[in-house]
């Protein structure tokens, strides 16, 4: 196992990492201050991802798409929250569970009608195709590079609008007691509203950055949402420092498993039960890290209720 | 007791109505659901009566089924040895998860019964002796001797119309027992039922047991259904179908699960297979998006009817 390769892995899980973040802090934040399971959330991931697509292709421009496919999505949040999400915050979570797996139908179908069923290509902008060489003599996709720096841009902004401004301070207070702001006057209905389209701008981002990378199709909100509850609830819900840190854990394990564990299992087992047990376990291994957090710290790891 | 004869002699009636006019099909569609129907009925047994919302019921609902679907391939085709071993190994897996997994509670718990139903589908999708990720094809279906062969849809839809009779009469049984009204009392005000000297841990993880053995014989039933285990039944979009089910139907109550199987499943299929003019004439290939009708059923479900269906037929409850 050279150097290079274990640097190269651990650049790659950082990028996941970091867009698992951009989703994370809006589920926690949901989550955390308004008390509601939006399984949705992975819908507007997906919704951003496809408004991305269209952008670029109407503007021809990825920089002038970007933007417009936050907007859009960060939109469609606010419309959501206004129309629907916020009678369902008083009725209990398995009712927020069942009418968003209904939106979650309904976005797919939407998106099916919209865009077709075959998966879209996304094509990163065009000065950011090849590779750089890192110091180390390593070669790696400067697009990656760029997901990485984005990624830590909003992570920075995140917390110190969190933890500096006045509406973060109002986060905050809704996320640690949500009567409590209230009885101090906060207008909670209108911060639910904007942190939920805040929420749904921080999933556009994660669709449109992840968008050349993976593919651009129904259904990938779904497999990368549960990802991101894992994400919440290893840092605890309603920490934004939380979310921060269980992504960066679980881009990490997921992605340095997947590498690793084949190369790792091969040297000690017979090679047809490695080829099988290794990505197995490698997909296993983020469980058993949420599994063994909350064994030892039940409330997660930076719990935001004090 | 009257609602529960009429109930089930409709489902009596049922498949020979379609025989009659030569619709098979619906039988076998019939079965399909009432096997969904079991599954759900053993989730609704931890959520809605012991406040427990399991995640991860599709582990229990696949164990089955894979048990079924590995005995048969390995020779033992007959349903005497293999659905036994299918509950007891869902009911063992249970007894792993409930006793790891009931230390934690509310969303901790939801994630940590996820994260082991997890762990369970990625291990299946790497047995590649036994399918893997395409799943495993069986020989047939069970074999029961006696001269009764389950490879008829006929037979077969009987079959499980029995045993969704037996769990339903089972559950009604169980909650009315002491064991139920302890169950009850833990879910209402878990402290206090500690305080008067219950075990209340104990009896959580019974109940979760008794849930995943259930669940363990719809996986059999529903690895039989298609003669084929694949790993999304695993999978946790079918631990959120299941729950969807029950939320549907009606948490907490005996019919909650049948409800929300049926109507799920078949309003998935009505969409698909019937043709309704005036939406038609609206969005001529609306049956490709079979999805979007079913969520929108779904969402003014929710909105109109917060108890879930059985909600909608029940009695005012004196509380």
């Amino acid at each position: 196992m050279s150097p290079i390769l274990f640097l190269e892995q651990a650049l790659n899980g950082v990028q996941f990492g970091l867009m698992l973040f951009l989703l994370a802090a809006g589920l926690t934040l949901v989550f955390g201050i308004m008390d509601m399971i939006n399984l949705a959330h992975g819908s507007l991931y997906m919704i951003g991802a496809y408004f991305m697509a269209s952008f670029v292709q109407m503007t021809g421009s990825f920089w002038l798409g970007l933007p417009l496919a936050l907007g859009a999505t960060a939109l469609v949040g606010a419309v959501l929250e206004v129309t629907l999400l916020r009678k369902l915050y008083g009725r209990g979570h398995l009712t927020q569970v069942l009418a968003t797996f209904a939106l979650i139908l309904i976005a797919n179908e939407a998106v099916r009608i919209a865009w077709g069923s075959q998966p879209i290509m996304l094509n990163p902008p065009p000065s950011l195709t090849g590779p750089v060489t890192l110091p180390g003599g390593l070669h790696y996709a400067s697009y990656r590079l760029l997901i990485i720096g984005v990624g830590t841009l909003v992570a920075v902004a995140l917390y110190f609008g969190v933890t500096k401004t006045r509406v973060g301070m109002l986060v905050r207070a809704g996320a640690s007691n949500r009567e409590m702001a209230v009885a101090m006057g906060v207008n909670i209905r209108r911060l639910f509203t904007i942190v939920f389209a805040l929420g749904a701008a921080l999933c556009a981002l994660a669709g449109a950055m992840l968008g050349p990378i993976l593919a651009v199709q129904v259904g990938m909100g779904e497999n990368i949402l549960i990802l991101a509850f894992v994400v919440i609830v290893i840092g605890g819900i309603g920490s934004i420092r939380g979310a921060f840190v269980g992504a960066l854990l679980v881009g990490i394990v997921d992605t340095s498993g997947r590498a690793f564990l084949p190369i790792v299992f091969s040297a000690f087992l017979p090679p047809q039960l490695a080829s099988g047990a290794g990505p197995a376990i490698a997909s296993v291994l983020i469980y058993v890290l949420m599994a063994g957090v909350l064994y030892f710290r039940p409330q997660g790891l930076f719990p935001a209720r004090g | 007791m009257k609602r529960a004869l009429l109930v089930f002699l409709v489902l009596a009636i049922f498949p020979l109505a379609m025989q009659a006019i030569d619709a098979m099909f619906y039988v076998s569609l019939a079965s399909r659901i009432l096997i969904y129907a079991i599954a759900a009925t053993s989730l609704n047994l931890v959520l809605g009566y012991g406040g427990l919302v399991s995640f991860g019921h599709a582990a229990f609902f696949g164990a089955g089924a894979f048990v079924v679907g590995i005995l048969a391939v390995e020779g033992v085709p007959s349903a005497w040895i293999a659905w036994p071993a299918a509950v007891a190994v869902a009911a063992l897996a249970a007894l792993v998860i409930g006793a790891m997994s009931l230390r934690t509670r509310g969303v901790y718990f939801i994630m940590i019964t996820l994260a082991f139903a997890q762990m369970i589908y990625y291990i299946f999708v790497s047995l590649k002796t036994y399918g893997g990720d395409d799943g495993l094809s069986m020989p047939g279906r069970s074999t029961v001797g006696l001269g009764v062969n389950l490879r008829n849809d006929l037979v077969w839809y009987y079959v499980v119309l029995a045993l969704l009779a037996a769990v339903l009469y089972g559950m009604h049984r169980l909650v009315h027992s002491r064991f139920g009204r302890v169950i009850d009392a833990i879910r209402e005000n878990e402290a206090r039922a500690e305080a008067i000297g219950f075990p209340v841990y104990r009896y959580k993880l019974l109940c979760f047991v008794i849930s995943g053995a259930v669940a363990g014989l719809a996986g059999a039933l529903i690895a039989n259904q298609g003669s084929y285990v694949s790993p999304s039944l695993l999978h946790w979009i079918q631990s959120g179908t299941l729950m969807i089910m029950v939320i549907l139907g009606g948490v907490g109550t005996l019919w909650g699960g049948l409800i929300g199987a049926t109507v799920l499943l078949a309003l998935e299929h009505l969409i698909a297979d019937y043709r309704i003019g005036w939406i038609a004439s609206l969005a001529p290939n609306y049956q490709d998006h079979a999805g979007l009708a079913v969520g929108i059923v779904l969402l003014t479900i929710v909105m109109l009817a917060p108890q879930g269906l059985a909600g909608l037929f029940a009695r005012p409850k004196e509380k």
